[in-house]
């Protein structure tokens, strides 16, 4: 980080977008003006109806791709102009649940979720337990061995989750996250992500789920509306300094 | 709950989170070799391999197989030139064309007594007449004789020391003239030169056709490359956006494909062993000079075995290459 990215990092944020647009190819943006920061330790919620750019807005944020426009700042460093070299230390502090799982077919649940571990360099022996202990969290414990073809939708889901979560990331950034398991198994991955929430890590969740809003209760929500992000009190943009309040 | 989830490991450590390489010096370079292999152990669990059903392991076998008897045919060749070369080398022939035998066999004795004086010459040997009589026998049947009306020359070979240089001959062939009018005097080696021009363009051919195998089975593997990261596709990506780097998964698809090279390679150079000692067998039946002086000696063996290495090496090469290429074109 040099001089100019240090006097324009807040030591609290996690993630800055700057007026981002996406476009994909000549169409008109998927994406237009969007503009947030997210705190360490915040819970917030990426809500919008289909096709209002969810999605879109968590490649971005998990960088899997480059803005059309605009600054995105992720852990106070340029995420546009990052040589392509040092995404995989970002991505490394990023947890992601894809909407369609991305669970590896011809490894087995544990090894899907010891998968982030590994490309680290995780030691074998540190890899186990904890591996472990999230699939036990998420109630697979009985399933380790278990391909993903030969698990529910809602089985694969927590995998899912559990792959996410088990290098305890900076930013968790979860698309859809309960969207395929039964409503007990919702609440207990929400409370899964407070704790997580309460050990310092970001959440960013997208969710059509109402209920699941209202028992987040500090959470911000982040709503899209076809491409642009609604914050008519623009505290999206300028938060509440939680981290500064000693929050 | 929430105290089984405070139980869980500290975040990833700055070095993982560089993708530093474990450091090796102070007397640890076996605990960093270790590492490294059971990291390469893991890392094979990534993608899976191609596991030699595909068609790479039997496409290098082929190609291996044929630059090795490529190679084969080089050396051999080689080798036939450089045993005529030595043969030939500072051979000399001298025939007396003398119709009357007696002036012939006199012009010969003389011959043979100014060589033998002459320095520089190591050996002198007048071919007998049963011999000559043996040599012609093919064209002109057996017991050819003067009375037939068929006169044949005499032969004297000599050996000299170093090189049969045109100087040298004119410088014995004024001696022998005083002694020999009907002599004539021909380097060994002046001979075989149509010869040896035709084997240097055959170990040029041979040489072209390694090359051009190394350049096919590049091809080949730069495609089977190609073929493993699209159908892997899926997996880089997660492994990606796991934080994983180009040169874990460049390890990870070159080891798949240098398993299936190194198949592939010992395959065809057994393949390419039994061709080669199955023909060398047969020309050396032949018992014809010029082709024994081809057979493959150890060293010969040695840079024959250094192909399926060098095609494995070139495998695992390309296709690092390619992976590498494909994968800058992804975020």
């Amino acid at each position: 980080m040099n001089a100019r990215d240090a006097l324009r990092s807040d030591p609290g944020e996690i993630a800055r977008f700057d007026n981002v647009g996406l476009r994909y190819g000549p169409d008109c943006e998927v994406l237009s003006d969007i503009s947030f920061t997210l705190y360490k330790g915040s819970f917030y919620f990426l809500t919008g109806a289909s096709g209002a750019g969810k999605s879109s807005l968590l490649r971005l944020l998990y960088l899997a791709q480059r803005p059309s426009r605009g600054v995105i700042r992720l852990f106070g460093t340029d995420a546009i102009t990052l040589p392509r070299a040092r995404l995989p230390g970002f991505r490394r502090r990023l947890g992601v649940v894809f909407q369609d799982f991305r669970l590896v077919a011809h490894l087995s649940a544990f090894d899907n979720v010891a998968l982030p571990l590994r490309v680290a360099g995780v030691p074998e022996r540190e890899v186990a337990r904890p591996v472990a202990d999230m699939l036990e969290w998420v109630g697979l414990a009985d399933r380790m061995g278990a391909r993903p073809a030969t698990l529910s939708g809602g089985e694969q889901q927590r995998v899912a989750i559990a792959r996410a979560v088990v290098g305890r990331p900076d930013l968790l950034v979860a698309d859809e996250p309960t969207g395929n398991v039964d409503p007990d198994m919702a609440l207990k991955l929400l409370r899964l992500f407070e704790s997580m929430n309460r050990l310092g890590t970001t959440i960013v969740v997208a969710t059509h789920d109402i209920h699941m809003l209202q028992r987040v209760p500090e959470s911000l929500i982040m709503r899209l509306d076809k491409g642009r992000l609604s914050d008519p009190t623009g505290a999206l943009r300028y938060p509440p300094r939680r981290h500064e309040a000693g929050l | 709950m929430a105290s089984r989830f405070d139980d869980r490991p500290s975040r990833l450590s700055p070095a993982a989170m560089r993708d530093e390489a474990p450091a090796a010096g102070d007397g640890r370079h076996r605990r960093v070799r270790l590492r490294l292999f059971r990291q390469a152990m893991e890392e094979a669990k990534l993608l899976p391999l191609s596991g030699l059903s595909g068609p790479m392991p039997l496409v290098v076998a082929v190609m291996v197989a044929l630059t090795v008897i490529a190679t084969a045919g080089g050396l051999a060749l080689r080798n036939v030139a450089s045993a005529a070369s030595a043969q030939l080398h500072g051979g000399l022939t001298v025939q007396i064309v003398e119709a009357a035998p007696a002036a012939r066999d006199e012009q010969a004795e003389g011959s043979v007594a100014v060589l033998r004086a002459l320095p520089g010459i190591t050996a002198v040997r007048r071919v007998p007449r049963a011999e000559l009589d043996a040599l012609i026998e093919p064209w002109l049947g057996s017991g050819p004789d003067d009375a037939a009306g068929v006169p044949v020359p005499d032969l004297i070979d000599a050996r000299l020391v170093g090189p049969v240089t045109p100087a040298r001959l004119a410088d014995i062939g004024s001696e022998l003239h005083r002694v020999a009018p009907a002599a004539r005097i021909d380097a060994q080696a002046g001979w075989l030169r149509p010869v040896f021009d035709a084997i240097a363009t055959l170990q040029w051919l041979a040489a072209a056709l390694v090359l051009l195998l190394a350049a096919v089975l590049a091809a080949t593997v730069l495609l089977g490359a190609r073929i493993a990261l699209g159908s892997h596709r899926g997996t880089i990506e997660i492994v990606h956006m796991l934080g994983g780097t180009d040169p874990q998964v460049a390890r990870i698809v070159q080891r798949a494909i240098g398993i299936d090279a190194a198949v592939g390679g010992a395959v065809g150079m057994g393949l390419a062993s039994l061709v080669i000692v199955g023909l060398g067998s047969r020309f050396a039946g032949l018992d014809a000079g010029l082709v024994s002086g081809g057979a493959l000696h150890f060293g010969d063996w040695l840079v024959l075995l250094l192909v399926p290495f060098a095609g494995v090496a070139l495998a695992m090469l390309t296709a690092r290459v390619s992976v590498l290429s494909s994968l800058r074109a992804m975020l």
